[in-house]
């Protein structure tokens, strides 16, 4: 458990958050809004290095500077009208983020746990197969983590997954590294109502049986659905997908903040994914769009071919 | 088990906070916010902190490093590319909105 300062801090930085997406909603306040959520983001961050007991901590930091200079260069330098896809661009690295957190926080117990029994040492990862678990193997596996936690766990390595592919193909998109033009193929509504089952699937029985490589499964699996979700959105509306996909990745880091138990992400990742869900809908109202017809609109020949 | 519970109210809460406080945002600041709130959830920086603080396999380690990288991508970039839109805003438009935003708006 961390001091109660630190999760006092954390409250600070939501308050933070939440006054940010308010003043970033009018002109007057926007760059200051987007000053109280930098700094609130700041505080958080310190504030995890001080009352954690974090190790690794030149890596880490190393890490944090190689992120920070990246983005900053990255920001500071694109072009005006190159802005849309860097923002895409962001939100995909922060779906695959979440996802990665999620698939590491679920290999925690099962290397204390299960490792030994494997006898594959550093590759338990690759040898946890389902069939490589006994019943009550499994049954301790779901007792560690609790079944709320592997649901929310399997939910962030699916959502993260699906935000990262599809931002990289809004990336392509408006970047003009792929057409513009929706992309349909024969049978896509099937093809993806089909992925999406074996999704749903597949996240039940990483709950049933707490199984890295199966999250793993899931995960690729969710990569694919990011793609065919994406793929058949004409380039008028991509910047309304992004705002979705936007909330998407704020839905993927709550769920990520459930399983760590740390109230500021699953605050600061439901924020995103509420306001988001809102922005979206005003996005495509604005276009005198709904959400539904851009998602899906190409199937039916309704879309914009951007 | 009380501990999920609370978990969950606070979710709740936070979904009608965050249906709330956008509520009435002008659709000229739509994008500024988008990129305003994908920085935000790049705080997930601090679940990638706290599981590469705990990792004691080399593997484990690089994932979470990986992981930390893209998540300061997300947090520090979001918030540098939001604040130079919003600096072009400003510039462009210091006074009150512009005809066309009020057309715009009462379209919507």
């Amino acid at each position: 458990m961390i001091p109660v300062w630190a999760q006092v801090c954390y409250v600070v930085a939501a308050v933070c958050f939440i006054l940010a997406l308010k003043g970033l909603s009018s002109p007057k306040t926007a760059r200051r809004g987007n000053l109280v959520g930098a700094f609130g983001a700041l505080l958080a961050v310190v504030v995890t290095f001080i009352a954690y007991d974090i190790g690794n901590l030149g890596w880490i930091l190393l890490a944090v500077a190689v992120g920070a200079v990246g983005g900053a260069l990255g920001a500071r330098r694109v072009a005006m009208t190159a802005m849309p896809q860097l923002v895409a661009l962001f939100n995909g690295v922060g779906g695959g983020a979440a996802a990665l957190v999620a698939l590491l926080e679920l290999s925690e117990p099962a290397r204390a746990g299960i490792e030994r029994s494997t006898g594959f040492g550093d590759f338990a990862w690759f040898a946890l197969l389902p069939g490589d678990l006994t019943e009550s193997e499994i049954s301790r596996m779901v007792e560690i983590l609790g079944t709320g936690s592997l649901t929310a766990t399997a939910f962030t390595a699916l959502i993260g997954s699906v935000s990262f592919s599809g931002s990289v193909i809004t990336f392509l998109k408006l970047q003009e590294l792929m057409t513009g033009r929706p992309i349909t193929f024969p049978g896509g509504p099937f093809v993806f109502g089909g992925v999406l089952v074996a999704a749903l699937g597949l996240g039940v029985w990483t709950v049933a049986t707490g199984s890295v490589t199966l999250a793993i499964v899931l995960a690729l699996v969710g990569l694919l659905a990011g793609v065919l979700l994406v793929l058949p959105v004409g380039g008028a509306d991509v910047p309304i997908v992004i705002s979705l996909l936007n909330a998407f990745t704020g839905l993927a880091v709550a769920a990520g903040g459930y399983v760590l138990e740390n109230a500021l992400l699953l605050v600061a990742g439901t924020l995103v994914g509420a306001s988001g869900t809102i922005l979206t809908r005003a996005m495509a109202h604005a276009m005198g769009r709904s959400v539904s017809s851009i998602l899906f609109g190409a199937f039916k020949g309704g879309s914009t071919a951007g | 088990m009380t501990e999920g519970v609370a978990l969950l109210t606070v979710f709740v809460l936070a979904v009608f906070v965050g249906f709330e406080v956008v509520s009435k945002v002008s659709s000229t600041l739509h994008t500024p916010l988008m990129s305003g709130a994908n920085a935000i959830h790049g705080v997930i920086l601090v679940g990638a902190v706290i599981v590469a603080g705990t990792a004691d396999e080399a593997g484990v380690l690089v994932v979470a490093l990986i992981a930390v990288v893209l998540a300061t991508l997300n947090l520090v970039g979001g918030f540098v590319v939001t604040d130079r839109m919003l600096e072009m805003f400003g510039a462009k438009r210091p006074g009150p909105p512009s005809a066309e935003v009020a057309a715009k708006e009462d379209g919507a």
